[in-house]
């Protein structure tokens, strides 16, 4: 049995869904990243499985118990940061993760441990006893992770961990989610694709309340992807474009001399031809400088899904109409 | 009952962590003495027990009016500040979370009604009371600005922040405190209930004059778990609503 599993999940404020017949199911110990534009419906699903917000049909059950009907148990299980920490700024770091602590059922006798545990996880020894209030907002989200984490949940929720920081506390972050691998299921929300990429081990992408494609970074190229752009900057070879015009797959070439004798070919092909368009590089005695994917195909395949939807724009103005990151 | 411990004192912390807490006690014990010594201590000669009675009298208008600024930013600010995720996400219930932060606000009232203590002490210095007189003021003074931390701590749900959960909350204070005026122009039986419904003038005169009234005492323990209970309804049903 799936560690987390939805089933036909549906959310509704009035006629609008938020979210409508999302199912999926993830195993114990994955990291899976929810990729969707903002008001897709990413925070509405995680907020489900945080079981502080009721579906309007649907279930959704971690370890079991459901969101619904066993919230206490299922809150006991998970870990849950929300776009924005919930931090008290009068308090110092670490009376505020002994509270919730304390909140999260943790034994009296394991609160100190803990509580060390995750300073030293999150890397928050040298703000220990600053106020949450005086906290740049890199530590803030940390110690946003840190509460998440002090009762050692099975399951975390991480709503837009990466949202505000700068690239060194991206990469923090990052490595920080990573470091959880294997010890906790975690879910996160995002809208930045190469995040997801970077710390997931599979992708469900959302669009407009719907769960559109999911699957691994390579599964999701190679379902959606057709076309592949391949760049290519080399210096000689002659008669190289019209060999690899001959390739099987190869749409078409273009060749844009640049600096230094070296020519750039872009090459538009079905599938996945990198390996072949190597070998006739070699063969035709050019040396090569630089052969690449055009972009990032996964982003390629996010575009695709979420622009073959009509009427985006009008969604994005209902969204806000609602009143919040739905 | 030890969630409600936990967030009680967190809550606690919170009032004397902030200039909130010191501004509303610092407040409240100005007015209540210059009204003490402005209308309870007069030129008039008066028995120390009528003096007593004129304290309570206006402190009872204070407990109230302190009972609303306590109140109102218990639940409206949590969620202003997103913080009230935190317990949505965590294993505790709607109730605990709303026991826990009624008991911080009474407790807090407690210590300002403590503090208020040093008036009573003068004229039981200066005149002939009994600690009877004054323990039964001071019963009804807690129970007064509990009904109204209670009152507010509804609002406080309901609200988007801490100026709407005031207004709701000074709003319920003087709906119950004016049904008295009410039951004098309305025919049985809702001159009756009207005026039994009325939170200070006949419920709180007893215990003025020093008498410990157990039916208003059942009375005010009632207004409060009813108001509690309101609350706890009111944060479940923003489950689904998110």
């Amino acid at each position: 049995m799936s560690l987390i599993s939805a089933q036909h999940l549906s959310k509704f404020y009035g006629d609008y869904a938020a979210i409508e017949g999302v199912s999926f199911s993830i195993e114990e110990g994955e990291i899976v990243g929810l990729l969707g534009l903002n008001g897709a419906g990413k925070s509405t699903i995680l907020k489900i499985l945080g079981s502080f917000l009721l579906p309007s049909g649907g279930d959704a059950s971690i370890s079991g118990f459901s969101v619904e009907h066993d919230a206490e148990k299922v809150r006991s299980l998970i870990g849950y940061l929300p776009d924005t920490p919930p931090l008290y700024d009068e308090m110092r770091v670490i009376p505020y993760l002994r509270y919730v602590a304390k909140l999260k059922n943790v034994p009296d006798a394991r609160v100190e441990e803990r509580v060390a545990d995750v300073i030293q996880k999150t890397n928050l020894e040298d703000v220990a006893w600053v106020q949450l209030g005086e906290l740049s907002h890199g530590f803030r989200q940390r110690v946003g992770i840190a509460q998440a984490l002090v009762h050692d949940p099975k399951v975390l929720i991480l709503d837009e961990p990466i949202n505000g920081l700068d690239p060194v506390q991206i990469v923090e972050m990052r490595d920080l989610i990573l470091s959880l691998r294997g010890r906790h299921t975690v879910i996160l929300s995002s809208h930045i694709l190469s995040e997801i990429t970077k710390t997931c081990d599979r992708i469900l992408i959302i669009d407009q309340g719907k769960l559109v494609a999911e699957g691994n970074e390579a599964d999701l190229e190679n379902k959606f992807a057709k076309n592949m752009r391949v760049n290519l900057e080399v210096k000689g070879g002659q008669g190289l474009e019209a060999s690899l015009k001959s390739l099987a797959g190869v749409k078409s070439t273009k060749t844009h001399p640049v600096q230094n004798g070296m020519t750039r070919i872009e090459i538009e092909c079905e599938g996945d031809l990198r390996s072949e368009i190597a070998s006739k590089v070699i063969a035709s005695g050019a040396s090569l400088y630089e052969l690449g994917r055009d972009g990032d195909g996964l982003e390629a395949v996010f575009m695709k899904l979420v622009k073959t939807s009509e009427g985006k724009a009008q969604r994005g103005a209902g969204n806000k109409e609602i009143g919040g990151d739905l | 009952m030890k969630k409600i411990g936990i967030i009680a004192m967190r809550e606690l912390g919170s009032f004397f962590n902030t200039w909130m807490g010191y501004v509303i006690v610092a407040a409240a014990l100005i007015i209540d003495g210059i009204l003490f010594n402005a209308y309870a201590v007069t030129s008039e000669p008066k028995l120390s027990a009528e003096v007593l009675a004129d304290f309570f009298y206006f402190a009872s208008g204070l407990s109230m009016v302190a009972g609303i600024f306590l109140a109102m930013r218990l639940l409206a600010e949590e969620k202003q500040n997103g913080t009230i995720v935190l317990f949505y996400t965590s294993p505790v219930t709607e109730r605990q979370i709303v026991y826990g932060k009624f008991l911080s606000a009474v407790i807090f009232s407690l210590v300002l009604h403590a503090a208020s203590l040093y008036m009573p002490a003068l004229i039981m210095v200066h005149g002939k009371i009994s600690v009877g007189h004054v323990a039964a003021g001071y019963i009804c003074l807690s129970l007064l600005g509990a009904t109204t931390i209670a009152f507010t701590l509804l609002a406080s749900c309901l609200a988007p922040n801490q100026l709407v959960a005031a207004v709701g909350g000074a709003f319920l204070t003087v709906f119950f405190l004016t049904l008295w005026l009410l039951s004098g122009v309305v025919d049985a039986p809702f001159k009756d209930l009207f005026g039994w419904l009325s939170i200070h003038n006949s419920h709180f005169t007893p215990f003025s004059n020093g008498i410990i009234s157990l039916k208003d005492v059942v009375f005010y323990f009632g207004m409060i778990f009813f108001f509690l209970e309101c609350s706890v309804r009111a944060l479940e049903s923003r489950r689904c609503q998110g």
